[in-house]
């Protein structure tokens, strides 16, 4: 006799649930511990790197990652409001400069802009800092852009016609009516787009850094190259979990209140 | 080709040979249409007929493909106007009420003061508040659009109109949106603002409305007025066969 549909998915959930278990028990019992956490996670390796890993890099990383937000913000918004713009110009523009820049990895922008421009035309980056997060809020920028501009087209037309029959030009309405609500509406995918910065300023190091200007991932790279071992990475991984899961549970929570206030 | 603008009194309103298409769509096909101060204007017709369209050109939220719209003196056609300046003197009326969601009922009713008309925030306060009350919703002042019945929304957003101090009124549909036990509490407001000589022009499907308020009924069908005059005359006696058809149909069950 057949057995019926409930019971089988019963018997196959059992099945996964002992699978796993046996694979978690292989992984323990095969897995050398001592030999692991000697290469990669060395107690005394780990104490070595602070402070000067959250007081230089980490501090570095979370400066590259707010000049980059504050300036793809900008910059953003600026691109979404020509992408809505009624003059077509303005729409090829923003729509060219958005393509490019999302088109082209963060790698390649970086170089270009902060070795060709200078090799190119003689003009030299005031500093590093400047070096790394421009390009990254330039690219940003195209991100956001696109982001800003969902928000805003998310918010109903009506509010647009109901601030211009009282009299408010089109700046005026834009500001004080449609951009504070689109806001509400992008303040999830924005936050997930500052998290991808964090992640993104690992990058800048392709610039070639100074002692000073140390971001988190090559912090943690030179420190695998000075002890031949894998221990100061692994810490840079968890002083970027620190950063980035607190941001992504914010998410969550966001995205569940407005779901709850939806119904 | 020089166009001055023109100004003529008694008319508040003064549209003529205006045509308005999307696209291949000919939505309003030789509009002349002209509104006195005081009058209460009631344009009904079937859905389609390009009633909520006129409505929208009167203040310019859609662009007339061409004919000429005078209000209020301001020749809005012309391209030297200042379309802003006029339309703080056009309130308008929603079908969805289009309160600013993130503002307090206070707050939407003064932000157009403070930001267009640059009153000071106490002056614009004092009238809100007053507004607000005159439409019976002083308590509710400080509650969020969101809090309010649509009745109550719909009453909010003609404080928020009235607080410009237009010199006409635009009501788009303003109770086809509503619950049926809403609309009565909208039409009051309506009622006194035309009882206190408010200029209107009034897009519904309110007969009741219309044969009661209006000093004169305006019929469209197929984007052409088809009659207009006193209601007594267009809704109680019509002359146009369109006319009779549309009446029976919204009267008749």
């Amino acid at each position: 006799m057949a057995i019926s549909k409930r019971k089988r998915a019963m018997y196959t959930r059992y099945a996964v649930y002992a699978l796993s278990i046996a694979a978690l028990l292989a992984v323990a019992l095969l897995v050398d511990w001592s030999k692991l956490s000697n290469a990669m996670f060395r107690w005394n390796l780990v104490k070595e790197q602070f402070p000067d890993i959250l007081t230089k890099a980490a501090k570095n990383t979370v400066i590259f990652t707010i000049l980059g937000f504050a300036g793809g913000l900008t910059f953003g918004l600026i691109f979404a409001l020509m992408r809505l713009s009624t003059i077509r110009p303005y729409r090829w523009l923003a729509a060219i400069y958005i393509e490019i820049f999302r088109g082209i990895p963060l790698v390649v922008t970086l170089l270009i802009l902060g070795f060709g421009i200078p090799i190119a035309t003689g003009w030299q980056w005031p500093n590093a800092y400047m070096q790394g997060a421009v390009p990254l809020a330039l690219v940003a920028a195209a991100y956001m852009a696109e982001t800003i501009r969902a928000g805003i087209e998310a918010v109903p037309k009506g509010q647009m016609e109901a601030a211009r029959s009282l009299g408010m030009s089109y700046p005026r309405a834009m500001s004080t009516i449609v951009i504070p609500q689109a806001l509400r509406i992008i303040i999830p995918p924005l936050t997930n787009e500052f998290v991808l910065l964090i992640k993104d300023t690992s990058l800048i190091s392709v610039l070639g850094v100074t002692a000073a200007t140390k971001d988190l991932a090559r912090f943690g790279r030179d420190g695998v190259n000075s002890t031949a071992n894998a221990t100061p990475l692994m810490v840079a991984g968890l002083v970027y979990l620190a950063m980035t899961l607190p941001l992504t549970q914010l998410v969550a929570w966001m995205e569940r209140r407005a779901k709850a206030a939806g119904k | 080709m020089s166009q001055e603008p023109i100004f003529i009194d008694d008319y508040v309103v003064s549209i003529s040979a205006l045509n308005k298409s999307f696209g291949t769509n000919h939505v309003l096909r030789g509009i002349d249409l002209e509104v006195q101060r005081g009058e209460v204007v009631c344009i009904i017709g079937p859905s389609g007929s390009g009633k909520s369209t006129l409505l929208r050109c009167v203040n310019m939220l859609e662009q007339p493909s061409s004919g000429r719209i005078v209000v209020l003196g301001r020749e809005l056609t012309h391209i030297d106007c200042d379309i802003d300046e006029a339309r703080s003197k056009i309130g308008m009326v929603f079908q969805q009420f289009n309160l600013f969601p993130h503002m307090t009922a206070l707050q939407n009713v003064c932000v157009a003061q403070r930001k267009v008309l640059k009153r000071s925030a106490s002056e614009a306060e004092q009238t809100g508040r007053a507004l607000l009350q005159r439409v019976g919703l002083g308590e509710k002042a400080d509650a969020y659009p969101g809090q309010l019945s649509g009745g109550q929304q719909q009453r909010v957003a003609i404080a928020r109109a009235l607080a410009m101090n237009p010199d006409v009124m635009l009501f788009d549909e303003a109770t086809s949106a509503l619950d049926p036990e809403l609309v009565g509490e909208v039409l009051q407001v309506m009622r006194s603002l035309a009882d206190e000589g408010m200029t209107m022009l009034v897009v519904t499907h309110e007969m009741g409305f219309a044969s009661n308020v209006a000093s004169r009924v305006v019929f469209m069908d197929g984007g052409v007025i088809v009659e207009q005059g006193p209601p007594s005359q267009v809704i109680s006696s019509p002359r146009e066969e369109r006319t009779r058809t549309f009446l029976a149909n919204v009267l008749n069950h």
